[in-house]
């Protein structure tokens, strides 16, 4: 047990660390986008302004802009209670609320988990995952994600992906407004050229920071984690064969161009969506957010 | 300086008992609120029993026994007084709805109930609910039953008397002998 609670308090300490980052990038931008419309302190203030806006979103409906990317509805107790029964079983188990349930309409077997804290966390699972495997395996996959949440993975890696997915979203928006001022600009003599090559900076920043914090929040989701997640789903269940043929049916069944294979998301699933693309168990690169299936699954036979 | 000792000794312990009895209140709390999660659970799977036995009697009329065994078994649940006898009727039940739902497969009009299948996927998920409070259940009794028994926090167990608890098992033959209790939702080590 004690591993995991230096895990947990590692992923409450890397929150706020990404907190920093993110606020040392939106300083920076601020700044840079407030000597360009002639006011540096506008541009700190209201960088401040949205970093503080997007604190409190990705903090507090961090899981629900998760389950909007993901394209996932709310599961109703009533229609599935076989889901119902073994996600409360498995929260028994973990001695932790039970999460909030959501359902992907895809074909492609998946699933994922979200929250600040395991008493605000929701799980995700596609409807191929429910067709397609035997309860045992259900079993292993929700155990997995209920030791993420267990683990606090679910707090940094929900901050994560809303922080980086506004930092793509705002760089093209001030490359915008850069593009439209800078049709403006021209009509104007005075400080042009020094304020082009501000702008200019920005952009080369922003060029370099959005495709850099896609690369952080990869690494952020790291593969130890799953390793980790993959062995207390074991001594959740105490049953390790269950997650390990469900990985490998999971694996399989991933297609290329499937619904759920969005990049920012990718990190999030209990197996990469996008190995669909690239063909199950191609070599695994220093890259990538998840260690490859045959490793998890020889390490849970293993136990 | 000399005058300090006495009382800085005298702070320590008390500061020390405070501790460890604030420990131990918590530690059992957690064994009491695992306990009522599986009072709760077998609430509700001796709940749905008489639903159970209505909608199957009238398809299973030669299995009799079966139904008789788990009527038997949530009598003995409702008069069950100590974690044995609770744990026995439990295992009981286990085992014949086990043997029911096995039996069940033999009746295709049955199978097709629709209310049958329901009540079905709720028992199989209660069981697999229960497996995991037993073990909760169990895993915090051994930690409480571990610490109290410890030097020096024994002392101060005796002292405000707390009593080592007992892991929800059978003990007496009698109610292992039922058939059919290794179930698959069971515990599965």
């Amino acid at each position: 047990m004690i591993p995991v609670l230096g895990h947990i308090a590692a992923n409450k300490r890397r929150t706020f660390f990404l907190f920093f980052l993110f606020a040392l990038l939106f300083g920076a931008v601020g700044y840079f986008f407030g000597l360009y419309i002639g006011e540096a302190v506008v541009g700190l203030v209201l960088a401040g302004l949205i970093f503080l806006i997007l604190i409190l979103i990705s903090y507090y409906a961090g899981q629900g802009v998760v389950t909007a990317m993901a394209g996932a509805h709310p599961a109703d107790r009533n229609r599935e209670p076989y889901l119902y029964n073994i996600v409360e079983a498995l929260s028994i188990a973990a001695g932790r609320p039970v999460p909030r349930i959501y359902i992907i309409e895809t074909g492609v077997p998946n699933a994922f988990a979200a929250g600040r804290n395991p008493k605000h966390a929701v799980i995700g699972v596609t409807r191929g995952l429910l067709n397609r495997l035997n309860r045992l395996e259900l079993e292993g996959v929700i155990a997995h994600e209920m030791a993420h949440i267990n683990n606090y993975d679910v707090l940094l890696a929900t901050v994560a992906i809303v922080m980086a997915g506004t930092v793509v979203f705002l760089s093209d928006a001030v490359r915008r407004i850069l593009w439209f001022g800078g049709g403006r600009r021209g009509s104007r003599r005075d400080g042009g050229g020094q304020a082009q090559l501000i702008a200019l900076i920005i952009l080369i920043i922003l060029a370099i920071l959005a495709p850099l914090f896609a690369q952080l929040l990869k690494f952020a989701i790291s593969r130890q984690r799953e390793f980790l997640a993959d062995a207390t789903a074991a001594e959740f269940t105490g049953y390790p064969e269950g997650l390990a043929t469900a990985l490998e049916k999971i694996t399989q069944s991933q297609l290329p161009n499937s619904p759920i294979d969005n990049k920012a998301l990718q990190g999030l699933y209990i197996v990469n969506p996008a190995l669909g693309a690239r063909g199950a168990e191609r070599v695994t690169t220093l890259f990538s957010t998840h260690p490859s299936t045959a490793e998890r699954v020889k390490r849970l036979r293993e136990m | 300086m000399e005058k300090f000792i006495l009382p800085g000794i005298l702070i320590f312990i008390a500061a020390f008992i405070v501790y460890t009895y604030n420990r131990l209140v918590g530690l059992r709390n957690m064994a009491d609120t695992a306990w009522a999660n599986i009072d709760t659970l077998l609430q509700k799977r001796f709940d749905l029993v008489p639903n159970l036995v209505n909608t199957v009697k009238g398809y299973m009329e030669h299995e009799r026994e079966v139904m008789e065994n788990i009527t038997r078994a949530r009598t003995a649940w409702l008069n069950a007084q100590t974690i044995q006898e609770s744990a026995g009727a439990d295992q009981a039940a286990a085992g014949a709805l086990k043997t029911l739902f096995a039996v069940a497969e033999n009746y295709p009009q049955l199978k097709a109930n629709e209310n049958f299948l329901l009540l079905q996927e709720e028992l199989t998920g209660l069981e697999n609910k229960l497996a995991y409070s037993r073990q909760r259940y169990n895993r915090t009794v051994m930690v409480f039953n571990m610490v109290i028994q410890r030097v020096p926090t024994n002392l101060i167990a005796r002292l405000f008397r707390f009593v080592h608890y007992q892991y929800f098992a059978v003990e007496s033959d009698q109610a292992r002998q039922v058939p059919g209790i290794d179930l698959q939702g069971g515990e599965r080590r």
